[in-house]
Formats: structure tokens, C-alpha cells, sequence
């Protein structure tokens, strides 16, 4: 009987340690090319393709180089263009989505269950099919040239946001609607409650709105592109990295495209865990409901 | 599409619900002399009953379409059916000795703006029914000597019981103008010949003319290289979307039971490494991988430095086919893994511990208890979830375009790669090719395929038809 346990001990120690090994392994390749770009961007030695695996000698000039070096790839410009682009998108976005996520969730009215479903076969076209139209509409309304460009993507990045209903309408449908009920009878109007009662209880879905859509416009470069063209004074962050590996920047930039990655990826990286919990908890709402 | 689908179901709410007598069909059938003369002057029902200020702006609605229609709408409406004619020539101009440009049709600009007009007609319209309705409600209420709302209850209805109509126009509009014009705009190309040259036309991109449903016969015979392409393509993108789907799915869910494991120690430590990958943004890790797979990239250099590759040999990641297909979806599965760990992690806390119990005395082990037990129930939680991953792998640009760019490319006339997707592919076949026909021709096949998908699974499942019920 001992001898049994102690081998049933031995068996889920060998487990144990086998399942840490493979945890180990995993996270080892996950990391790995994450450590590597921060490698990449010390990096003294120019060129895309080294002879050798790891760094010969470590540098801070990338860095500098990167914010310094203005006159091919103006990126502290390229920065401001899209923290400018961020501000205004997720002003605009986090009023749409929430305003359209309420009525949703707590309006009732004839286009409702019309406006879902038109909203969920939308979804399924390919985003940027309309891509070309859009441009050619930007351009009928003037906004494709010069400093209109940033107003152009501005309005391109936010005009959807009203598609993006789901998880914040999940989220408001979890509120009780006996405290709106409540409000009533103290007389409130429905846009009292909207404002009053509904958005201070939903701390946790604005958050999650306003991260995600300042968020937008560092990730996306098709639309940018498609957008800015050559105008090279209003490219985004997302474009100018793309750049940097293109044929003829790649040997030059290879390794300030490291380092800007890093800049851009380490704020990013810090909101994107701190709204994680927001995340899981928006999404699991989302399967529920 | 999804009307028909509906209609049924719509039927019956609107009996119940959202039933009111003011309709465009009894104000036409019973409207007094007021509504009658509303149907040609907007706002004149509103002005006789005192409702000045909404009839003044029911009034400025039809002239300002009017003044449009004759300035502009019904010109690019009637130019809609031939998209143009004249082209543009060069004129030799006596009195400065140059030659100028005449300024001849652009078939793009007129389609785009007749689209524009219809939609603006259509608002239009909508807009006269509406202001229909409201003149024959105050007929109605003026006669039955009820109180006729004031300008100002007007507005503060609109922050109460109309709440919907001030909060959704502005997203409304936005998606219309940004969303739903562009689309149609982009599926009208599909019948036309706009595009840049095809083996069989010489190239209409500034003139062009509707050509029926010629382009969808072209893609979808087997009998030119677009046709091929097109078959290929989408069987590739279907094993895509399957593989990209299913692997992440069940792979995210064993890591998140092997971390969520009694015994496992450290858990926070093991989430964060692999949410931190997740955490970079997409297109910076997508691209690091790309340069790090190339045939001189870190990877093979590292191969080689260990002694596994000889010196000048590489392994081909995106330069031979089957390679670069399993590299995507290798890749996608780094990508997407920890994605599917944060999401299932909850879930998986929430399925009942007696059931494994039991299984445990009945003698089962880990696979069968997996099988048996916690993919089922997954499945049954997270149908809806499942279905949104898989139209978005079917759509899943960034992932291609920026590993392996839908190559490697075979033959040298074709327009498609191995790897390419319906997505990429659209997008190659637009913006660098400039085939825009057929390039809308794949985007409207895409949808259809997505369609066909989704809508029939998504509609049966719970979360649709229960709407209500959680709350």
C-alpha cells in the first residue's frame, strides 16, 4: 500500500515537473522574439542580415538617430501626427460606441433589432474592399490633401465606431435596470439616466473604449497608406515603421525600426495589460449574453 | 438580405410594440386637406397647426434637395446608365500656342457621385415620410383637441422618448458615408469594366461601362488564370481559416488548463510571458517575424551558427509553398494562442468539477476527459465566439500581407500566391494591380462565402434568439 502511493507521488512529481518544463519552453518561444527586437535596437551594427546571431557591440544610437534624424524619416513628427489622430478618434469613438451601445441595450425602438443585423452583415464585408471609394469620397470632399489629411483620417478611423457595439452593449446589459427604473420615478429623463446613472456605474467599459480606440490609429497602416500616399509631413507612426524595411531604408533604418518598435510597443504593451482584466471580463459578457 | 430573413419575426413585434396609427399609409388614405398639401410642401401640416419652427425645417429640407436635384443630383443620375462618353482630348489653343486638355468624363467620379445621389434621394425620401407622418399627427391630434407639442417639447423629446434618434444619427451618418456608400460604390464596379487590363480588354481606367455579370463568369470559370486563381485561393483560404481557427482554439485552451492546473505554480508569471506577446502590437511582432524568417534572417543564421544548417543553406519559410503555408499558420498559432488563453480562462474555471470527478472514477484519463468532457462544453459556451474567430481568420489580412505578402508566386502571370487569401488577394489585385472590377467581383464572393457561414450558424444559436432573456 505505501510502496503504491509513494510510486502515485514519484508518477505526479515527473508531471509536475515535466508540465513546468513545457511551460518553461513555451515561454522561452514566446518571448523570444520580443527580447530580440529589444536586441535588435542596441544594436551597433547596420544592416538587416547579419553573419552573426547575436550583436557584436551595443549602442544607443538607434535610439538617438530615430528621434534626431529628421531629414528621410521624420519620426518624432510621424509620432505627433498619430498621437494628435488618437486624441481626436477617441473622443469621437467613445461617444459613438457608447451612445449607440445604450440605445441597444436600454432603448427600444422599430430600427433596433434592423440596425443589429445590418451592423453584423457589414462586419462580414472585407474592411478595406471599400477602401479606394473611401478615398475617392475624401477626396470629392476635399480632405485628401495637405493638413486635411489628418482630419481625413480622423474621420475615417472614427466614422464606424458606431459597428462596434457589441461588448460595451454587453456590458450595459448586465447594469439592473431597476436603478433606471428608480430614476424614472424620481422623474429623470431617459438621457438623464443615460448620463447620470448608467455611464458613472460603467467605469470598467469606458476605460476599455477609450483604450481600444486610441489604440486604432498606431496599429492600422492599410487605411493610413491608402490615405496619405506620398504625403510624407502626415504619416502615421504604423506607416513610417513599415517603411523603414522597405528595399531602400531597410540597411540604413533596420535597426532604428527596432528601436522605434520598442517605443511604440512598450506604452501600448503597459495599457493593453492594464485593460486586459476589462478585456476578459468585456468578452466573457459577450459569450454569455 | 437579412429583411427576408427577418421579416416574419418583424411582423410580429410590430403588432405589438411599435404599433401607431400616424403611418405614411393612413395619412395618405385619411389625411384631411393640411396632410394632403404636406405631401407636396414638407412642413405645411406643421406650419398650419402652429408647429412653425419643425415646419420651417421640413420646409428648408425639400428646398435644399430640390436646389441640389436641379444644381447637381438629377444630372449625375442621368449620366449613371452610359457612366460617361467623352474623352479626354488634347485641343491646340491658337491664342497661347499650347495644347490644353478638354476636360472629358470620369467614369469613377460619375459613378461615385450617382451613387451619392441616390443616397441622398433615399434620405430623401425617408425624411418626406416622415414629416408625412408628423403632419397628419397633428391633424389628427388638432382635431381630436389633444395638446400639439411645442418646438420645445419637440427637443426635450429628443432627450427622452426620441433619446434614440439625437444619440444614433451622428453614427448613423458616419457609417452611411464611410461604410455603406463606399461599399456599394465598390459593388457597383463589379458589373462594370473598370480596370486596368485583363488578357482579354485593353484598360478602361478613366472610361468604363457596365458589363452585366461578365466579371463573376471570369472569376469563376476555370478557363483563365483569374478563374484558377480564384478556385485556389479560396480553397486555401477555407483550410486557412479552419487550421488558423481550430488549432489556436484547442491549443489556447490547453495552455490555459495546463496554467490553470492545481499544481502549477507561479501561474501570474507564465499568463504574463504569454500575454506580453500579445501585448506588442500586431504588425511590429508580425514583421519582426518576417525578417527574423527570411533566408539570411536570424533564424536560419542561428540554425547555421549551431551547426544544423551547413554555411549558405537555409531553410525556404516563405519561398516554397507548403513551407510558407505551414509558416503562416504556425505563426498565426504564436499570434493567436494568447489570446485564446485570456478568453477561455474564465470559462474554463465555470465548468462543473463533479464532472471530472466522475470521470475520474469511471477511470478516464486526461484525453478522454478532455474530449469528453471540457470541448464539448467550450464548444457549447463559445459557439458565437468561434464563429467571429472564424470570419475573422477568413478576413485576416494583417497576418498574410505582412509575413509572407501571399507568396510565393508560381507562375509569373499569376496574380495570386500561395498564401494568398480572398482578402489579400482583393487587396493586391486593387491597389497594385489596379483590376478594380475584379477585385470587387472577389470582395462581394468573400462576403457571400462569409455569409453563408455565419448568418446560417449565428442564428441559431442561443445568445441571437435569447437576446432578452439575461436581462
Amino acid at each position: 500500500m505505501k510502496k503504491q502511493t509513494t510510486s502515485y507521488k514519484a508518477k505526479k512529481r515527473t508531471v509536475n515537473i515535466f508540465v513546468h518544463v513545457l511551460l518553461a519552453v513555451l515561454a522561452v518561444i514566446w518571448i523570444f522574439p520580443i527580447a530580440w527586437v529589444v536586441m535588435i535596437s542596441f544594436r551597433a551594427e547596420k544592416g538587416s542580415y547579419t553573419s552573426s546571431f547575436l550583436p557584436k557591440s551595443f549602442t544607443f544610437d538607434n535610439y538617438k538617430k530615430l528621434f534626431t534624424d529628421t531629414t528621410i524619416l521624420n519620426f518624432p513628427k510621424m509620432f505627433m501626427n498619430t498621437l494628435i489622430i488618437a486624441i481626436f478618434v477617441c473622443i469621437i469613438s467613445t461617444i459613438f460606441v457608447l451612445a449607440v451601445s445604450y440605445c441597444m441595450s436600454r432603448l427600444r425602438f422599430k430600427m433596433r433589432k434592423k440596425y443589429m443585423n445590418i451592423a453584423m452583415i457589414l462586419g462580414l464585408f472585407p474592411g478595406f474592399m471599400s477602401m479606394i471609394a473611401v478615398y475617392y469620397i475624401l477626396k470629392a470632399i476635399g480632405l485628401s490633401e495637405g493638413s486635411m489629411v489628418r482630419v481625413a483620417l480622423i474621420m475615417v478611423y472614427s466614422a464606424g465606431s458606431g459597428l462596434g457595439f457589441y461588448i460595451a452593449k454587453g456590458f450595459f446589459d448586465t447594469i439592473p435596470k431597476a436603478l433606471d427604473e428608480a430614476a424614472f420615478l424620481d422623474g429623470a429623463t431617459k438621457f438623464q439616466v443615460f448620463t447620470k446613472v448608467t455611464i458613472p456605474l460603467s467605469k470598467p467599459i469606458i476605460v476599455y473604449t477609450v483604450l481600444t480606440s486610441f489604440l486604432g490609429p498606431w496599429l492600422d497602416f492599410i487605411f493610413a497608406k491608402v490615405i496619405c500616399r506620398a504625403n510624407a509631413d502626415y504619416y502615421t507612426v504604423a506607416i513610417g515603421l513599415w517603411r523603414m524595411l522597405e528595399k531602400e531604408y531597410i540597411d540604413n533604418w533596420y535597426t532604428c525600426f527596432a528601436a522605434g518598435a520598442v517605443c511604440i510597443s512598450i506604452p501600448i504593451a503597459i495599457l493593453f495589460i492594464y485593460m486586459q482584466r476589462y478585456y476578459v471580463e468585456g468578452l466573457t459578457g459577450a459569450v454569455k449574453g | 438580405m437579412s429583411n427576408e430573413v427577418a421579416k416574419p419575426k418583424m411582423k410580429k413585434s410590430k403588432k405589438t410594440a411599435f404599433d401607431t396609427p400616424y403611418t405614411v399609409k393612413n395619412a395618405i388614405q385619411k389625411g384631411g386637406m393640411t396632410t394632403k398639401l404636406s405631401m407636396l410642401v414638407m412642413g405645411f401640416g406643421n406650419l398650419a397647426h402652429k408647429q412653425i419652427a419643425k415646419g420651417i425645417i421640413f420646409l428648408a429640407i425639400e428646398v435644399a434637395y430640390l436646389w441640389f436635384m436641379i444644381a447637381q443630383g438629377i444630372h449625375c443620375i442621368a449620366m449613371l446608365p452610359s457612366l460617361g462618353w467623352l474623352e479626354q482630348e488634347e485641343v491646340w489653343n491658337e491664342a497661347l500656342g499650347i495644347y490644353e486638355y478638354t476636360a472629358g468624363h470620369n467614369s469613377t467620379i460619375i459613378l461615385l457621385y450617382g451613387v451619392a445621389s441616390i443616397f441622398i434621394t433615399i434620405g430623401f425620401i425617408i425624411m418626406w415620410r416622415g414629416t408625412l407622418k408628423s403632419a397628419y399627427k397633428v391633424e389628427c391630434l388638432a382635431r381630436e383637441g389633444k395638446h400639439i407639442n411645442s418646438f420645445k417639447d419637440d427637443i426635450a423629446d429628443l432627450f427622452d422618448g426620441n433619446l434614440h434618434r439625437s444619440l444614433m444619427t451622428l453614427p448613423i451618418l458616419g457609417i452611411i458615408v464611410f461604410t455603406i456608400l463606399p461599399l456599394v460604390f465598390m459593388i457597383s464596379m463589379a458589373f462594370t469594366n473598370y480596370s486596368k487590363e485583363t488578357s482579354s480588354e485593353a484598360a478602361h481606367l478613366v472610361l468604363f461601362d457596365w458589363v452585366g455579370l461578365k466579371n463573376f463568369g471570369t472569376a469563376l470559370s476555370t478557363d483563365n488564370s483569374i478563374g484558377q486563381n480564384f478556385w485556389s485561393v479560396l480553397g486555401w483560404t477555407i483550410v486557412w481559416a479552419i487550421f488558423a481557427t481550430f488549432t489556436n482554439y484547442i491549443l489556447g485552451m490547453i495552455l490555459a488548463m495546463v496554467i490553470n492546473r492545481k499544481e502549477t505554480k507561479a501561474k501570474g508569471f507564465w499568463r504574463f510571458c504569454f500575454v506580453l506577446s500579445v501585448a506588442v502590437p500586431q504588425f511590429v511582432s508580425l514583421l519582426i517575424m518576417r525578417t527574423m524568417l527570411q533566408p539570411e534572417g536570424a533564424m536560419n543564421i542561428l540554425l547555421r551558427n549551431l551547426g544544423i544548417l551547413e554555411a549558405g543553406q537555409s531553410l525556404p519559410f516563405f519561398t516554397k509553398p507548403i513551407w510558407a503555408r505551414v509558416t503562416v499558420i504556425v505563426i498565426n498559432i504564436w499570434v493567436g494562442i494568447p489570446f485564446t488563453m485570456l478568453q477561455t480562462t474564465g470559462i474554463l474555471k465555470n465548468i462543473p468539477a463533479e464532472l471530472y470527478e466522475s470521470a475520474k472514477v469511471d477511470g478516464a484519463n486526461a484525453f478522454v476527459t478532455f474530449f469528453k468532457i471540457t470541448l464539448p462544453y467550450m464548444l457549447f459556451v463559445t459557439t458565437p465566439y468561434l464563429i467571429t474567430t472564424f470570419t475573422g481568420n477568413i478576413n485576416n489580412f494583417n497576418i498574410i500581407y505582412l509575413l509572407s505578402g501571399g507568396g510565393p508566386t508560381l507562375k509569373p502571370g499569376d496574380t495570386a500566391g500561395k498564401t494568398d487569401l480572398l482578402v489579400t488577394w482583393l487587396y493586391k489585385l486593387t491597389v497594385d494591380k489596379q483590376y478594380y472590377n475584379i477585385g470587387a467581383v472577389i470582395g462581394i464572393l468573400t462576403f457571400v462565402v462569409l455569409a453563408i457561414i455565419s448568418l446560417v450558424t449565428y442564428r441559431n444559436t442561443g445568445s441571437y434568439k435569447n437576446e432578452e432573456e439575461f436581462q
